[in-house]
């Protein structure tokens, strides 16, 4: 049964811009279109030989259960297949393409020696139930993973199975309600209130909501950071906890963090720290001996996991002493030579009575942790502290080469960290930070991140990373500093760009005003083609 | 060191640029207490690639993987043959070195694939809308019931005796947070799956938001779900089905036919390896009503400032960067690489692919099912099931199953692990068979068996 009887033809537009000549195809040279598998595959066609299927009766047993109406499901072949998603490739930028500067987001090169080492069959083929004699290496690997992220942290305990950021800090928030639920049994006030800074990433106020807390902003000072007085003030018996980015989102060092932790501690509240800029300090900065109680480390950023074009990620979470006993299970622990999983709740009710349930099905993103592990083996702590100095080099490079064309905010109050915050003060009337980014697309770089942080208006955020050369960091500055002449001289073309992209600029507005989020057959394309 | 381009003199030079005198100078802003010097103790410093790869396969090796034993452990996680093609196109570096598709001028293949996932996952689910994947199946069920929750603005949920133990609980950690209440139960080994469904009818009432329920079970059986779709619909409640094996539905009627409001799966099965537990891919899908209550990132279709067709991240006023706390879950990722993953698996597979591989595993199941059964003193108690069957041993099998896998045979779950505690289920051991399982390893299981029983 063919799904689609029609074939489909790309729409090659109105024939603006740089490409006017005909095209039968819709296709350029090496930039080709290419259909949606519903209309290219089959429901007959498979690209897997199997075994000839088991007699009509074998299926007996599932009498009424048994599927009867077709699913809808197209198929290819091997070579049509391999052909699909390696021309869909080609319409994605990527690291391994070039400079992906997107700030707080750590997008540096993904060494391909984790990839070998994830593939090993002792790990990728591992079921996460095999006995426990049967899988002491994985364990072992998990426990190598915690040891190193403590030590790098100095902080005493760890909780490996988040699966993200986001799933890290709810793992953080969930100890530290624990934590206080444990208070008020003992007699203790409840707490309600969590506080966030204005700057914050977005999945901060939405997990300390999930968690059932009331979320208050504490106000930035005028160079950018946490404002102590202010924090003071709110501080208070009803704040659980206090959420802090550090390196915060703008780029730069919290300088009062240990005053900060001093006061939260005074009052009876948490510290959470959100990891999400850990490249920048580690293995010079330990947050343990900032004051944390908890951090979540993203592996797909500071450790080099693949983004993999959205996850996966993993999240483990460092406690402080306080909160080591409401973290979740299960955990791995040696004892002796041997390594035990923690997760049977009995278990636990006998060694660990304050831990919080589970938070996913097994025991993490192992596949993350075998990545990870290749990248801190091969760093060292040598090579993990020469990380930290050539990422916080590269921003800072970034950030005085182009203070005098881009308005730089805090620039004025120091060295920034691992990225460079730009506003777009400055820019001709009716240019934007969005223009900047998109012809930074036709100069075939990916753009920083726009409008992010809050605070600081069209804010454009880059963060080079350790592992660009400085003449690839030259010829970013050089395609920065022309854009954004353009964009103060209020070159017109700049508002069309990308003009060179797989796509000039998307409708998102008509995507969310008329949902389509599902293929479907247009039944006039059908019978337009017979 | 070879992941760092810059040399010395480079370092140099920018710190020129920079104004700074040393690299120290850019640390300024850390506390001085905090300041720390030198390479951290206890750690070793760094390491030639070949020293690093000595030493993560000496780990490797400590493990018995799938593929070196007769293999039979399923309970969430299945193992099936991947095509060699499916990975070699996601370590494509514009695949795996890619960011969330945030610029979808240069991300349209990330976006068109996820559209594509969409798709595929809503058909064999057999809904009307999916999202581009969550962490895994666990989470992926948690989040179906606080989609539940708000939707009917009702807080009690009831789950099944037959949802997997670990889904129960990450639903129990997330509802003593957030104030859902649940009511739980365990399998029966003396029961089947029309009684567990006839328990839960009977549970429903006008509070209850939704009924979770896992098909095939915890224990492999496989259910109609259509009038237990009836009567919550009745009583204003959702039925949120969960499917952690769906290469199920290549053979048996997709949870939406039967009337799920909610579909929430783990999709590891479907081009994904093992990987000892993650990571893995979450599956959800729902009924096109109910989309603008649905948690993690979507894929639409648009068109550009040309005309084109494309794609893009859309109805992101759900989520957690533009809501803030209002945001329908706190999700930020997804899981993206495993997605394209799956969905290069579905589309090597096809539809008569999937078809037909159902139909293997199933035929493989029902010989093991029938060698196993003969054994003295070993009881099936499960049926119908599709993959995975679960027999009752005159002993508890979790000694059971160690004493296999010392002698190399890796022979099923025991229900004693994953419900420790509970005496009536100590004797359960459930037995997955995939295509990948040979006759040769059913008669290595058979003896493995027997000889650990006598």
């Amino acid at each position: 049964m063919s799904i689609n009887a029609s074939g489909w033809k790309p729409n090659i537009g109105d024939g603006q811009g740089d490409h006017e000549r005909p095209s039968f195809t819709g296709n350029r040279a090496l930039m080709l279109e290419e259909p949606l598998i519903f209309e290219i595959g089959d429901t007959e066609r498979t690209g897997v030989d199997l075994a000839d299927a088991p007699a009509a009766n074998a299926v007996d047993r599932l009498g009424a259960l048994l599927r009867s109406a077709p699913i809808g499901l197209p198929g290819l072949t091997e070579p049509e297949t391999v052909r699909h998603y390696t021309r869909l490739s080609r319409q994605n930028y990527a690291i391994d393409l070039g400079l992906f500067p997107l700030g707080s987001c750590t997008m540096k090169h993904n060494p391909r020696l984790n990839e070998k080492m994830a593939r090993l069959p002792g790990f990728a083929d591992l079921h996460p139930l095999t006995p426990i004699e049967q899988c002491q290496g994985a364990l072992a690997l998990i426990h190598l993973v915690g040891e190193w992220l403590k030590a790098l942290t100095n902080m005493p305990a760890i909780a490996m199975s988040p699966k993200a950021g986001a799933h890290g800090e709810l793992c953080g928030l969930l100890a530290i309600r624990a934590a206080h639920e444990a208070r008020e049994r003992a007699g203790g006030a409840a707490r309600r209130t969590v506080l966030v800074p204005e700057s914050a990433h977005g999945t901060n106020p939405a997990t300390a909501a999930f968690c059932g807390y009331a979320v208050e902003s504490i106000p930035a000072t005028g160079d950018g950071r946490v404002d102590l007085a202010a924090l003071k003030a709110k501080l208070g018996p009803d704040i659980a906890a206090v959420m802090i980015t550090n390196p915060n989102t703008c780029g730069l060092f919290e300088r009062d963090m240990i005053a900060i932790a001093d006061a939260v501690h005074a009052a009876g509240a948490y510290l959470y720290c959100d990891g999400a800029n850990f490249n920048a300090i580690v293995g010079r900065v330990r947050p343990g001996d900032l004051g944390i109680d908890a951090m979540h480390i993203n592996l797909h950023k500071t450790f080099s996991t693949p983004h993999g074009g959205g996850g996966p990620g993993a999240g483990p979470v460092v406690f402080s002493q306080a909160l080591a006993p409401f973290a979740p299970l299960p955990f791995v622990e040696k004892q002796g030579d041997r390594f035990v999983l923690v997760e049977e709740e009995t278990a636990q009710a006998e060694h660990h009575g304050d831990a919080f349930g589970r938070m996913v099905a097994f025991h993490g993103q192992m596949g993350m942790f075998v990545r990870a592990a290749a990248y801190m083996l091969s760093h060292g702590a040598d090579g993990l502290r020469q990380v930290a100095e050539d990422a916080v080099l590269a921003a800072n490079y970034v950030l005085r080469s182009l203070e005098d064309v881009l308005e730089a905010p805090f620039a004025a109050s120091g060295p920034c960290m691992h990225e460079a915050l730009f506003s777009d003060e400055g820019l001709a009337d009716g240019f934007s930070t969005l223009d900047i980014a998109k012809a930074l697309i036709d100069e075939g770089f990916h753009p920083m991140t726009m409008y992010f942080p809050l605070v600081v208006h069209g804010a454009m955020l880059i963060e080079p990373t350790e592992t660009e050369s400085r003449a690839t960091l030259d010829q970013f500055i050089g395609a920065l500093r022309s854009v954004a002449e353009r964009g103060k001289a209020g070159d017109p073309t700049l508002q069309q760009a990308p003009i060179h992209a797989p796509r000039r600029r998307l409708d998102e507005t008509l995507a969310a005003r008329k949902p389509v989020l599902v293929w479907r057959e247009q039944p006039d394309a059908a019978v337009a083609a017979e | 060191m070879r992941y760092l381009p810059l040399q010395d003199g480079d370092r140099a030079a920018m710190l020129a640029r920079i104004g700074a005198g040393s690299i120290d100078d850019l640390f300024v802003d850390v506390p001085e207490a905090a300041r720390f010097e030198g390479p951290i103790a206890d750690l070793p410093m760094h390491a030639p690639e070949m020293a690093v790869e000595r030493q993560l396969a000496g780990l490797a090796r400590r493990n018995l993987a799938a593929g070196e034993a007769p293999f039979f452990l399923g309970a969430g996680a299945y193992r099936h043959h991947i095509p060699a093609s499916v990975d070699h196109l996601i370590q494509r570096g514009e695949f795996l070195t890619s960011y969330t598709p945030y610029q979808p001028e240069i991300a349209q293949g990330t976006l068109q694939a996820l559209f594509e996932f969409q798709t595929q996952v809503a058909r064999l689910l057999g809904c009307d809308v999916a999202n581009a994947s969550m962490y895994d199946g666990s989470t992926a069920c948690w989040e179906a019931i606080g989609m539940a929750r708000r939707i009917t603005r009702r807080g009690k949920a009831i789950l099944s005796g037959g949802l997997h133990p670990h889904y129960v609980s990450v639903c129990k950690t997330m509802a003593r947070f957030t104030g859902d209440q649940l009511a739980t139960g365990v399998p029966r080994l003396d029961g089947t799956a029309e009684q567990e469904i006839a328990r839960l009818i009977a549970a429903i009432d006008g509070e209850t938001s939704c009924v979770v329920v896992q098909n095939p079970d915890i224990l492999g059986r496989v259910a109609d779900l259509s009038e237990l779709a009836e009567a919550c619909h009745a009583k204003g409640a959702l039925l949120v089905a969960v499917v952690t094996e769906p290469v199920s539905l290549g053979l048996i009627r997709s949870p939406g036919e039967m009337g799920a409001d909610i579909v929430a799966g783990e999709g590891q099965s479907i081009g994904v390896g093992l990987n000892f537990g993650g990571p893995y891919v979450g599956l959800f899908a729902t009924r096109e009503r109910y989309v603008r209550q649905m948690p993690g990132r979507l894929a639409g279709e648009t068109v550009d400032a040309a005309g084109k067709r494309g794609f893009v991240l859309t109805l992101s006023t759900r989520e957690q960067h533009i809501r803030r706390e209002k945001a329908t879950s706190n999700i930020c990722t997804n899981s993206g690489l495993c997605a394209l993953a799956f969905s290069i698996h579905l589309t090597l597979l096809g539809e008569a692919g999937l078809r037909r591989l159902a139909s293997l595993n199933h035929a493989r199941t029902v010989t093991a099912a029938e060698r196993l059964a003969a054994l003295p003193d070993v009881e099936r108690v499960a049926d119908p099931f599709f993959n995975e069957f679960t027999l009752r041993l005159p002993k508890p099998s979790r000694p059971i199953v160690r004493a296999m896998a010392a002698r190399g045979v890796l022979g099923g779950v025991s229900l004693g692990r994953l419900y420790p505690g509970q005496s009536a289920l100590e004797t359960g051991l459930v037995v997955a068979v995939t295509e990948t399982v040979s006759d040769e390893d059913i008669a290595a299981l058979a003896d493995a068996l027997g000889e650990a029983l006598s």
